[in-house]
C-alpha cells in the first residue's frame, strides 16, 4: 500500500532550514527519562525527554531493523554520553545526535530538531 | 608405506589414532572397532541420561577419521590373528595385512557367576547400546540396584537416580569406593548418597538374583533380600584378551595383554594399549594412562624410543552424583612412611586426608569427600613434590579467603606442572597462550590445547591459571553490570538493600554514571522488583517494553494477553470469557506451553479494556511479560489419575499462587508431576517437583529452551511443607546472587562447587542465611499485588497506554493477515 509506505519515509530536517516548528504536546504529558510517539501529518515521530540531562530528542518512530512502529516505546540512555535509543524489538541502539546505528548495523534513523517554548514540546520540519 | 592396524575404536584406540597421524602422515592407519559407532567418551556416560546424545559423547564424527585418511571399519569384529603372515580376520571374512598391530581391544564388564543372571533386568553398564536397554526397561519399572559401589557402580547408579528409579547400591566390601578412599571417607559418602535417596547396601554378599522369568529381588548370603525390578552389575573390569590368547600371546591369569615398557606384547611387532593391557602386574582402569600408552606407541612407531611407560599415578577426581570425590598420590598412606592429618565435618558431609611425609616436607597423598575444589592443586604438589607451607593444615581448613590462598598455591605452580593429564598441558602452555596468543576465556585455551577436552577435571584449575595470568596482565575480570555502573549485579543488590533505594533514578545518582542504557535499566527494575515489590509502572520508563505495557510485545508492534491459570486448572465458566474476550477484540488465540491461553494481537490502547473484562472475571495477570515466575505446570495427579501418588495440581496451584509475581534474574518456571511418571515435565523446569509414595522429590535448575538440560535432585521424600520451605531458599539464594538474564541451570553451572554447594547453603544452612532467605521470601509474598488490577483502576495510569501522545487514534501502520481463520501480522520488512 503506497499510504503506508508513506509513513515510513521521513524527510531529514537540515540544520538551520527549518520550516515548520510543530506545536506537539505539553511538557509534562511525555514521561520523565522516556518517549513517547507522536503524529504530524502522516509520519509518527518519537519524542525522548532526557530529564536527567534536561534534554529533549525526536526521531523517526520506525526502526529500520525490522521496519517496526515502536522506537519510541525503546529505552533510552547513553553511550560514552551519546544519547541513544535501544528499539525493544531486538535492542538495535540508535545514536538520537546523529541517527547511526551503534550496533555497527548497516541501518540508520532520522532525527529532528526538537525546542522546548512556553512548556510546549515543538518539532522542526521541512515542510 | 607401513601399514598399522588398530584393533578396538574405544577412548585410547581414538587417541592412538589421534596422536599418531599428528605426528606422521605417512604411514597408513586402518581401524577395525565393534561397535556400530565410532569411540565415544565412556567417561561421561550418565551423562546420556541427563541430556547428552549419542553424537555429542563421540570423541570425533566419522568425518574426522575420513579427514584424516584413517580408514574406519565400524561394526566389524576381529576375530583371528595370524602373526606369520601377519594379517588379521574380521568376522565377515575380511583379512588384512598389517606391518604393525596394535590391540587397544579394552575392557568388558566383569559379570560375576550368580545365580540368575541371565534373568530378563539384568544390565551391564558398559556402552551406549547398554544404556539404550537400560533405559528401555526402566521405563516399566521403579526399583533398581546397582551391584558394585565402586566407582563405575556408584556412576551407574546416578543413571539409575537420573531415570527416576528408586536406586540401590549393592556392595561386597564393608565400604563404598574401597579402591579409592579409606573408611571413613566412605562413612561421609555413604550419608551424602542416602541424604539424596541412594538406598546403599555394604557388606552384602549376592548369592541369587531371583524372579519368575524377569527380575523380582537379590538374595544375600546372610539370608535378608531386596526387591528389585532390575540390576545393573558394576562389578569390575575384564580386560578383552580372547584375541591375543586365541593368537598366542602372553596374558595374564587374571586377564589381560602382558606388555613390557614399550608396550610391546611377546610379539615384538604386536603392541596392547589402554585397559586390555597388564603392565607390571597392573590394569590401568583410567582414561589418563590409557592415553599415555597410546602416545608412547604412536612416537615409537615413528622412531621415537624415548618415551616409555614405567606405570602411572592413580589419582583420580570425580563428582558422583555431584558429590566431590578425589583420591591422589598415596591415598591410604601405605607406601612411605607418613603422618595423616583428618578433618571430618559430618554435618557438612565433608571429608579430608592428607599423608604428610614424616618430616613434615612434602604431600605424598589424600583423600577428598565433599569438597574437593583443591584437588588439582593437591595432586600437583604431590607430582611436583612443591615443599608444603608451614601450617598443612590450612590446606585443609583454609585461610579465610578462598580465592588468595587458592591463587598463591597456583601462582607457585612451576611452569612444568601438568595441568591437563589427558592432553598432557603444562601450566606454562596455558599460561602462553594467555601471554602471546591473546586467549581471553576459557573457549579460547580449550581450542587451541585441547586442555579440559578430556575428563574435564582440570577445568577449575585452568580457569585460575586464566585469571591470574589474566589479572597479571591487567585485564578486569570483575563482571560490571555496565558502563554506567561499576559493580556486579550481587553487590547493587546488596547496595539498594542495605541503603534501601527505591528508584533506578537515586541509584544511578549515588552509584552510577551517564544516562543508564538498556542493559542496566531492566536488570536494575528487576532487582528492585526482587527487593521491594512495588507496582513496577511507578517507574516504568526503565522497564522493558514487555514490562512497560505489561504485556508481551509481537511481531507488528501488538501486543499479546496471557492471563495467569494456575497449575493449568481452569473453569468452564472462564474458558468462556477467555473466549468471548478474543472473540470480542478479535483476538489470535493459542495455548501456550505453560498450559495457559495466550491472545495475540491487542493494540497497546485496547489493553486496559481487556484486562478490565478479564479482570472482572476474576482473572489476574499472568506475568507472561516479566522476568518473574511463569507457571506452574502440573498433570492430573492423584486426583483422577490412575498412577497418582500425590496430588500435584493442588501443590502446583499452592506453589503458582506463593510465587506469582516474584521477579528474578531470568523468567522462572515450575511444574509439579503426580508420580515417576513425570508427566508434567518437571525435570525440565527451573525447580520441579515430583511425587513420591513418601512426599517429594525436589529437582532445581533445569531448562528448556536452546540448550536443554535437566534439573538436578536436591532433596528426595521430602513432605510438602519443607518441599516449600527449600523452593523458597532456592529461589531467594538464586535472586540474590544470580547475574542479569541467566537461568538457574546456567546459574548452577557456573557456580563454584556445584550442586553440592547448592544442598549445603539450601538444606545445611552452610551459610547461615536461610532464615534471612525465609523472611525475604515472605515479604515479597506479602507485598503481591496483582499488576494490572492496579492499571485498571488508576485513569493516570490507564492514560500511559496509547499509541500517540498528540491523537486518540490507533497505529494506522498495524496490518494483519488471515491466517486458518485467524488474524496473524504481516510478514517481517513489508
Amino acid at each position: 500500500m503506497e499510504t503506508q509506505q508513506e509513513m515510513k519515509d521521513y524527510t531529514p530536517t537540515r540544520e538551520g532550514e527549518v520550516k515548520v516548528w510543530f506545536k506537539a504536546a505539553h511538557v509534562s504529558d511525555f514521561p520523565e527519562n522516556g518517549g513517547a510517539c507522536l503524529k504530524y501529518k502522516d509520519m509518527q515521530i518519537a519524542v525522548f525527554n532526557f530529564s536527567r540531562r534536561n534534554e529533549w530528542y525526536a526521531c523517526q518512530n520506525l526502526c529500520p531493523h525490522r521496519m517496526q512502529m515502536v522506537l519510541s516505546r525503546g529505552m533510552i540512555g547513553s553511550k560514552d554520553g551519546e544519547p541513544k535509543v535501544a528499539c525493544p524489538f531486538h535492542k538495535k541502539a540508535f545514536s538520537l545526535r546523529t541517527g547511526e546505528c551503534l550496533n555497527s548495523e548497516a541501518c540508520s534513523i532520522t532525527v529532528f530538531p526538537v525546542r522546548i517554548e512556553d512548556g510546549f514540546v515543538h518539532i522542526g520540519f521541512m515542510k | 608405506m607401513v601399514r598399522i592396524i588398530v584393533v578396538g575404536n574405544g577412548m585410547v584406540g581414538y587417541k592412538f589414532c589421534e596422536k599418531l597421524r599428528s605426528r606422521s602422515k605417512d604411514v597408513q592407519i586402518v581401524v577395525y572397532g565393534e561397535e556400530p559407532r565410532p569411540a565415544y567418551d565412556r567417561v561421561h556416560l550418565s551423562s546420556y541420561f541427563s541430556g547428552s546424545t549419542a553424537d555429542d559423547l563421540l570423541m570425533a564424527p566419522a568425518s574426522w577419521y575420513a579427514d584424516n585418511d584413517i580408514s574406519l571399519h565400524t561394526g566389524e569384529l576381529v576375530v583371528g590373528i595370524d602373526r606369520n603372515n601377519k594379517s588379521i580376520k574380521t568376522h565377515t571374512g575380511r583379512e588384512d595385512h598389517y606391518d604393525f598391530l596394535v590391540l587397544a581391544t579394552g575392557s568388558g564388564a566383569f559379570v560375576p557367576a550368580l545365580d540368575g543372571v541371565e534373568r530378563n533386568g539384568v544390565f551391564v553398564y558398559r556402552t551406549i547400546e547398554d544404556l539404550i536397554q537400560i533405559q528401555d526397561y526402566a521405563r516399566n519399572v521403579n526399583r533398581g540396584a546397582v551391584l558394585g559401589g565402586g566407582l563405575l557402580g556408584l556412576e551407574a547408579a546416578k543413571a539409575l537416580v537420573d531415570l527416576g528409579l528408586e536406586t540401590h547400591v549393592v556392595e561386597f566390601a564393608s565400604r563404598l569406593m574401597p579402591r579409592q578412599i579409606d573408611e571413613a571417607g566412605s562413612t561421609i559418602l555413604e550419608s551424602k548418597l542416602r541424604a539424596l535417596g541412594i538406598f546403599i547396601h555394604t557388606g552384602k554378599n549376592t548369592k541369587t538374583i531371583e524372579g519368575n522369568g524377569k527380575l523380582e529381588g537379590l538374595t544375600f548370603a546372610d539370608g535378608t533380600r531386596l526387591d528389585i525390578e532390575m540390576l545393573v552389575i558394576s562389578a569390575g573390569i575384564r580386560p578383552r584378551d580372547e584375541l591375543a590368547k586365541a593368537a598366542q600371546l602372553d596374558t595374564h591369569p587374571r586377564g589381560g595383554i602382558l606388555v613390557n615398557d614399550y608396550l610391546q606384547t611377546s610379539d615384538p611387532s604386536i603392541f596392547a594399549i589402554g585397559e586390555a593391557a597388564v603392565h607390571n602386574n597392573m590394569v590401568y582402569g583410567l582414561v589418563a594412562p590409557g592415553y599415555e600408552m597410546a602416545d608412547s606407541v604412536a612416537r615409537q612407531l615413528i622412531g621415537d624410543h624415548s618415551k616409555t611407560f614405567t606405570g602411572f599415578d592413580m589419582s583420580t577426581k570425580l563428582k558422583l552424583i555431584g558429590i566431590d570425590v578425589g583420591s591422589f598420590g598415596d591415598p591410604f598412606g601405605e607406601l612411605i612412611p607418613c603422618i595423616p592429618i583428618v578433618f571430618k565435618d559430618q554435618r557438612k558431609g565433608i571429608y579430608k586426608r592428607f599423608n604428610i611425609s614424616e618430616d613434615g616436607k612434602y604431600l605424598l597423598g589424600g583423600i577428598l569427600v565433599g569438597d574437593a575444589s583443591n584437588y588439582s592443586l593437591l595432586h600437583q604438589m604431590v607430582i611436583n613434590r612443591m615443599p608444603l607451607p608451614e601450617n598443612p593444615e590450612s590446606l585443609i581448613i583454609g585461610s579465610g579467603s578462598k580465592t588468595d590462598e587458592g591463587g598463591a598455591g597456583i601462582k607457585g605452580l612451576p611452569d612444568t606442572a601438568q595441568i591437563c593429564a589427558c592432553e598432557n598441558i603444562s601450566k606454562g602452555d596455558i599460561v602462553q597462550q594467555v601471554t602471546d596468543c591473546g586467549a581471553m576465556t576459557i573457549d579460547d585455551i580449550k581450542k587451541s590445547t585441547k586442555a579440559c577436552t578430556g575428563c574435564g577435571g582440570c577445568t577449575p584449575l585452568v580457569n585460575d591459571i586464566l585469571k591470574i595470568t589474566l589479572e597479571s596482565l591487567g585485564h578486569q575480570v570483575k563482571k560490571n553490570l555496565c558502563e554506567h555502573f561499576d559493580f556486579t549485579r550481587q553487590e547493587l543488590y546488596d547496595i539498594i538493600k542495605v541503603t534501601e533505594i527505591k528508584s533506578y533514578e537515586k541509584l544511578l545518582d549515588l552509584h552510577g554514571s551517564g544516562d543508564g542504557c538498556e542493559v542496566c535499566k531492566p536488570a536494575v527494575a528487576s532487582l528492585l522488583a526482587s527487593i521491594w515489590n512495588e507496582p513496577i509502572l511507578e517507574q516504568d520508563t526503565i522497564q522493558d517494553t514487555n514490562d512497560r505495557f505489561l504485556a508481551n510485545i509481537q511481531r507488528g508492534g501488538t501486543y499479546s494477553v496471557v492471563p495467569r491459570i494456575a497449575g493449568g486448572e481452569i473453569t468452564p465458566k472462564k474458558l468462556m470469557v477467555i473466549g468471548q474476550i478474543a472473540d470480542r477484540y478479535n483476538l489470535y488465540t493459542k495455548i501456550t506451553g505453560g498450559q495457559r491461553i495466550d491472545m495475540f494481537g491487542a493494540r497497546v490502547e485496547q489493553l486496559p479494556e481487556i484486562w478490565e473484562a478479564l479482570i472482572d472475571a476474576g482473572f489476574e495477570s499472568g506475568h507472561a511479560y516479566g522476568k518473574s515466575l511463569r507457571t506452574v505446570k502440573s498433570c492430573v495427579g492423584s486426583a483422577w489419575c490412575r498412577f497418582g501418588v500425590q496430588d500435584s495440581v493442588s501443590f502446583a496451584i499452592r506453589i503458582e499462587e506463593r510465587y506469582k509475581g516474584l521477579r528474578a534474574p531470568h523468567k522462572l518456571k515450575g511444574a509439579v508431576s503426580g508420580c515417576i511418571r513425570e508427566c508434567a515435565e518437571a525435570q525440565s523446569k527451573d525447580f520441579g517437583i515430583i511425587a513420591t509414595e513418601k512426599g517429594w522429590n525436589l529437582y532445581v535448575c533445569g531448562n528448556g529452551g536452546s540448550r536443554p538440560q535437566h534439573a538436578k535432585l536436591l532433596i528426595a521424600d521430602v513432605d510438602t511443607e519443607t518441599c516449600v520451605k527449600y523452593v523458597d531458599r532456592f529461589l531467594m539464594f538464586y535472586i540474590k546472587t544470580a547475574d542479569p538474564l541467566t537461568r538457574t541451570a546456567t546459574w548452577l553451572n557456573k557456580m563454584e562447587g556445584g550442586l553440592e554447594y547448592l544442598y549445603d547453603v539450601i538444606v545445611n544452612d552452610s551459610l547461615g542465611i536461610a532464615n534471612e532467605l525465609e523472611a525475604d521470601m515472605e515479604k515479597l509474598i506479602a507485598n503481591y499485588h496483582c499488576e494490572w488490577k492496579k492499571v485498571v483502576d488508576d485513569p493516570a495510569l490507564r492514560a500511559k497506554f496509547k499509541h500517540f501522545i498528540n491523537v486518540d487514534e490507533s497505529d494506522p501502520t498495524l496490518e494483519f493477515v488471515d491466517m486458518r481463520g485467524q488474524k496473524t501480522p504481516v510478514d517481517w520488512n513489508k
